[in-house]
């Protein structure tokens, strides 16, 4: 496989580590290069880091429920900064209680993320869609 | 008895010192003005019967010199984010003791290029992608300075898998030289094999174009910018004290170093930004106590107010030293004045070089993110340069830099001893650690703890 950058990072306020690690092991093990930007990444830093590394796609997790508010306005920043092509995928607990998710996937789609992953996602399912996206299989 | 001759040829004076290699001791002194326009070994020639004069008659088994004459190594940087590989670049090229006189990111505007032809740099520094990352920018910026009449070097250290292509854009149009990444990913600082090419060309072009090749008719070799000997200098007082941080305070600029790791003090600290290398520099180009000296006022003028100095005092005082800028203070109240100007570069260079906590809120409380260096916990201060080493309270001049309570989110130290580099001998034992580092450890005994 051709080597592809992935940007990596969760956001806002959030401090969650634990999944970001685990993903970062499991993308680096299917053989992408990635930027790993650890927890509390604002919008900014993923602009600037996809920018830099040429991302292919930028992977958002946000596990405290305030990822609505954080990811609102990321797509637009990445139109300004010539980086309309980078696949958004965001995943974790993105709203606060039992929501739909049907329903949270449309909303998010909606802010311009290609991908939207539920709670409890598998590292392998994210893989996947990456391979699928990006052309890779 | 076995004698080195360590030369600073700087902008004004060119200083001499002269050592006991066995020993590592400073037997002599001296200095003379620096005669770089006409012919540099002018001053060399009036510096060294200076030293004879005080008796010193036998031949000298190495001649070295580093030197800052001639506007010093002169950069500017060029990279793509600015926070991230121009920052790189900035890092790199004042490490390797350069002048950073501009830093540009994007594309290179029309104006930009411009301002850079006119700046005409010594070496210019040029970065963009991590390795297998963006392309784009970088072959976009070579081609463009590609276009000029560059008369200094261009320094490449960007993406690694465009080096190719930009070599093919710059060959046969101007001198360069292409470097390892400066920033190969995201969490990794790659400066040294920058350093090192800047360097060499210093020895190869820069030397000579400064018309400081004559020298070596008299001394071994011309080794190195100044503030790189003055960095390597402080990197071995760091192998004799511990981690330090030096300060130097001059007429149109502060130079903050420091040598450590700065990593962070307390726990549930996250890192942010880019890894900070271990010996790090920087410059102020706005603090000095003569030709940027209305800055420095403007700055402080609650340490005016505390010292009761009186703003009629102050102006009379500047007057003078816009008229005569090699004025040095007389009367006691002069003395506090400069004392006062001397503690406001001091604090905020301090404040600029050192890292800072920013404390954020977060659902599950309240959590510290760190950028740049946590000095708190560094436990030695040195001072070096004329107006720190002849305060007349260095100590309290010195003090200024020390962390406060009022502003804990900036990392300074919190209780540091205190040095003066006294003999002015930190670029000597730069110089001379390069091929005696024993007798390099020995010359720092010469830097007095307060």
């Amino acid at each position: 496989m051709k080597e592809v950058n992935l940007v990596l990072g969760v956001i806002g306020a959030d401090v969650h580590a634990i999944g970001n690690k685990i993903l970062e092991y499991a993308l680096t093990n299917a053989g992408f290069k990635v930027h790993n930007l650890g927890v509390m990444v604002s919008q900014e830093e993923f602009v600037k880091a996809a920018l830099e590394t040429d991302a292919k796609a930028v992977l958002v997790s946000s596990l405290y429920g305030h990822g609505e508010i954080d990811c609102r306005g990321l797509k637009e920043k990445f139109i300004e900064a010539g980086l309309d092509d980078v696949l958004l995928y965001v995943g974790g607990n993105l709203v606060v209680g039992k929501q739909d998710f049907t329903e949270v996937e449309r909303k998010f789609k909606a802010m311009g993320f290609d991908r939207v992953f539920p709670p409890g996602t598998m590292p392998e399912e994210a893989i996947q869609a990456l391979k699928e996206d990006l052309g890779l299989m | 008895m076995t004698l080195g001759l360590f030369l600073d040829i700087g902008s004004t004076y060119t200083k001499g010192r002269v050592v006991e290699l066995e020993r590592g001791e400073l037997v002599a002194s001296a200095k003379a003005y620096t005669t770089v326009e006409t012919d540099v070994t002018l001053g060399i020639n009036d510096c060294l019967l200076e030293l004879s004069r005080q008796g010193i008659k036998e031949k000298y088994d190495i001649k070295l010199a580093s030197s800052s004459a001639a506007g010093g190594l002169r950069m500017v940087a060029v990279g793509l984010v600015r926070d991230l590989t121009t920052e790189a670049a900035k890092k790199a090229a004042l490490t390797a003791g350069a002048r950073v006189e501009k830093t540009y990111s994007y594309e290179l505007t029309p104006e930009d290029l411009d301002e850079i032809l006119a700046l005409n740099p010594d070496i210019i520094l040029l970065a963009g992608g991590t390795d297998g990352g963006n392309k784009k920018y970088l072959l976009e910026n070579a081609k463009k300075l590609s276009r000029l009449k560059i008369k200094g070097t261009i320094l490449v250290a960007g993406n690694r898998s465009a080096a190719t292509e930009v070599a093919g854009i710059l060959e046969g149009k101007v001198d360069f030289r292409i470097a390892p990444n400066v920033l190969p990913d995201l969490n990794t600082l790659n400066i040294e094999p920058v350093q090192n090419l800047i360097r060499q060309i210093f020895l190869e072009k820069i030397v000579e174009a400064k018309g400081l090749k004559k020298a070596e008719k008299i001394v071994d070799k011309v080794m190195m910018p100044t503030p790189l000997a003055v960095l390597k200098g402080a990197e071995l007082l760091a192998q004799k004290i511990g981690e330090l941080i030096l300060i130097d305070v001059g007429g149109a600029t502060t130079d903050v170093h420091s040598v450590a790791k700065g990593l962070p003090t307390s726990s549930g600290v996250s890192l942010k930004g880019l890894p900070e290398p271990y010996a790090k520099r920087t410059v102020e180009g706005d603090l000095g106590l003569r030709r940027t000296v209305k800055n420095v006022v403007e700055y402080g003028q609650e340490e005016f107010y505390n010292s009761g100095i009186t703003s009629e005092q102050l102006n009379g005082y500047l007057e003078k030293i816009y008229r005569n800028p090699t004025y040095l203070p007389q009367t006691p109240r002069e003395k506090e004045i400069e004392k006062a100007l001397t503690r406001i570069c001091v604090k905020t260079a301090m404040n600029r070089h050192a890292g800072r906590l920013e404390e954020i809120w977060t659902p599950a409380g309240k959590s510290f993110v760190q950028y740049g260096k946590d000095l708190t916990g560094v436990e030695a201060l040195v001072g070096t340069g004329g107006p720190l080493v002849y305060a007349e309270e260095p100590e309290k001049v010195l003090a200024a830099g020390f962390f406060e309570e009022n502003s804990p989110h900036i990392l300074k130290p919190k209780k540091p001893e205190l040095y003066l580099d006294t003999e002015y001998v930190l670029f000597a034992a730069g110089l001379l650690a390069e091929n005696n580092r024993e007798a390099g450890l020995k010359l720092l005994n010469s830097v007095k703890k307060l």
